[in-house]
């Protein structure tokens, strides 16, 4: 696998407040990384600082081999950054704008023409090609700010929040071509809503205060709930205590919680011991047992719960 | 080379996409007039020369180039395109001379508006057209100064009106300190290499020279160092506050 990305010890101080703290990673090619973090983690000042707007305070990221801080021309030329916000210059056109980054990025003339109208195609731009961006939706303008950073088919795309501001469909859109670019790329996105690592990433870096809090896929992540294989049973309110009364004794399950639910059910949650619950295990003890349960599911919480224990320190452990 | 002119092609193409620009070449082009017909007394001078018409230059550009520079930067960073701009594939100096260039070029077209003043001098009489020429030449290096200066001001701050006033004050300085009533306020007390050298940073002396007719070498190199010192300025000032 080849790295592509490189952060060596990626450092950004403003006066006395450290944004970005020793950061350390390394992208391959076909990785989709989620950036993810609360707001004011130094997401933002980190893509800066890869994209070559910003420069580091200390440390550097390194794009295919070329140095950020000593080469960062060669560098831009390697990326395609789609700044937070996406930025455009609202008095132009769609397609006078897209045309000015298409001779920035060294085409010209049929060749420019062409690239603007494939890109305008992919991101289903053709409609509004002629209007000014200030006149432009929110999501068409995210999309013109995407159009501009695959224009010229960069192997690293930098996307700082690319769905904000999208409706259901365009963000499924936005995602459907991520996930058609990312074979031949390196993308990373920097987000803060969850469903996208699900949907796109094939990897997921939080960080906070500057600092790396966790690293790897949706899964890992998950697996640092300490309930993460527990299990949820909804079933029937007239057979809920005889059924917490058996489930409670099972060896694996640490406590037993009720909720009532809708419709007269009860939800039963197991939490686990040490060694974790398998679910498969659960459900052949509940038909044994003919326990006349409704649903049966893995109910270890969701992203936004990682998340949230990541973040706010909940979780001692810090990924290597 | 070739960044440069693409930026300049898009700033330019900016500068027109609104109505303003055709005001402010109007406003120019009529002051322009006015103020050598009527404050001037064009006609009560009786002479086919266009010295009525280039004395009110500086004054004029105190008042309007800034208001050509002052979006250039603050713009940039008011609506965060400086972000988009400068990660793509240019360098800082590469923007600012392509900004530059394309505010000169605008100026340069609301000057070349004025050349019926020199057709009319010519029909009303025999002028020294090399010295007219000397005069327009002047006259745009005068105003490449007074942008970059400009351009410098739109450069710290992402409000455009400081930019404006932060302009016409600092090129007001320039102007100003050629006249005796500042040199006065200094020859008191001061010594004489220090009110020379005030006096030497006037833009209106060298300018002056120029509108005579007299090409002075030191004249040109003084207007186009003062430009290139203001945007050497401009672009450590855009390296140094980008984030802000």
């Amino acid at each position: 696998m080849t790295v592509m990305v490189e952060f060596d010890h990626l450092s950004k101080s403003f006066g006395d407040f450290c944004a970005v703290d020793d950061i350390n990673l390394t992208v391959t090619k076909g990785e989709v990384l989620g950036f993810l973090g609360p707001n004011g983690a130094g997401k933002t000042t980190t893509m800066r600082m890869v994209s070559g707007f910003l420069t580091p305070t200390t440390g550097t990221a390194r794009i295919c081999g070329h140095d950020v801080v000593s080469a960062p021309t060669a560098v831009k030329r390697l990326i395609g950054y789609m700044p937070e916000g996406s930025p455009s210059y609202d008095d132009m056109t769609v397609s006078a704008f897209l045309k000015f980054i298409a001779e920035i990025r060294g085409y010209s003339g049929a060749e420019r023409d062409a690239r603007v109208a494939r890109v305008a195609e992919r991101l289903d731009l053709r409609d509004v090609l002629a209007r000014p961006i200030e006149v432009l939706s929110k999501g068409y303008r995210r999309r013109v700010g995407l159009a501009q950073s695959i224009l010229h088919d960069p192997p690293v795309l930098l996307l700082d929040e690319p769905t904000d501001g999208l409706d259901p469909n365009q963000k499924h859109q936005v995602r459907g071509l991520i996930a058609e670019m990312a074979a031949e790329k390196v993308i990373i996105i920097s987000t803060h809503i969850l469903e996208e690592v699900e949907a796109v990433c094939t990897r997921a870096v939080i960080i906070g205060r500057g600092k790396v809090l966790a690293d790897g896929t949706a899964a890992d992540l998950l697996a640092r709930l300490p309930d993460h294989t527990a299990v949820s049973i909804i079933l029937p309110a007239a057979a809920a205590a005889h059924a917490a009364a058996f489930l409670r004794n099972l060896p694996a399950v640490a406590a037993v919680f009720e909720t009532p639910g809708e419709k007269g059910r009860i939800r039963l949650r197991l939490t686990p011991k040490a060694g974790g619950i398998q679910v498969e295990e659960i459900a052949a003890a509940v038909r044994a047992q003919n326990i006349p349960a409704i649903e049966i599911f893995q109910d270890g919480g969701d992203l936004d719960d990682a998340f949230r224990l990541i973040t706010t320190g909940g979780v001692s452990q810090v990924a290597a | 080379m070739r960044y440069i002119r693409i930026i300049t092609k898009r700033e330019l193409a900016a500068y027109f996409s609104t109505p303003v620009a055709f005001v402010f070449i109007a406003i120019f082009v009529g002051l322009t007039g006015a103020l050598t017909f009527y404050v001037g007394r064009f006609f009560d001078r009786d002479q086919a020369s266009l010295d009525g018409f280039f004395a009110y230059h500086p004054w004029l550009y105190l008042l309007l180039v800034p208001a050509v520079s002052m979006r250039l930067w603050a713009e940039e960073r008011k609506s965060g395109t400086i972000e988009q701009l400068l990660t793509l594939p240019v360098t800082t100096t590469q923007a600012v001379l392509g900004k530059f260039i394309a505010a000169w070029l605008f100026c340069g077209i609301a000057l070349a508006l004025t050349t019926p003043m020199w057709v009319t001098v010519n029909i009303l009489g025999e002028p020294d057209n090399g010295a007219i020429a000397i005069g327009y030449l002047g006259s745009f290096l005068m105003a490449g100064a007074y942008l970059a200066i400009g351009i410098c001001m739109s450069a710290l701050t992402r409000n455009q009106i400081i930019a404006f006033i932060a302009g016409s004050l600092v090129c007001f300085l320039f102007t100003m300190s050629g006249i005796d009533l500042v040199l006065g306020a200094f020859r008191d007390w001061a010594p004489v290499a220090l009110v020379e050298t005030i006096a030497s940073f006037s833009f209106l002396s060298r300018f002056q020279s120029l509108t005579r007719g007299v090409v002075e070498l030191r004249d040109i190199v003084f207007l186009t160092s003062i430009t290139t010192f203001w945007l050497f300025a401009t672009v450590l000032f855009v390296d140094a506050k980008k984030a802000g």
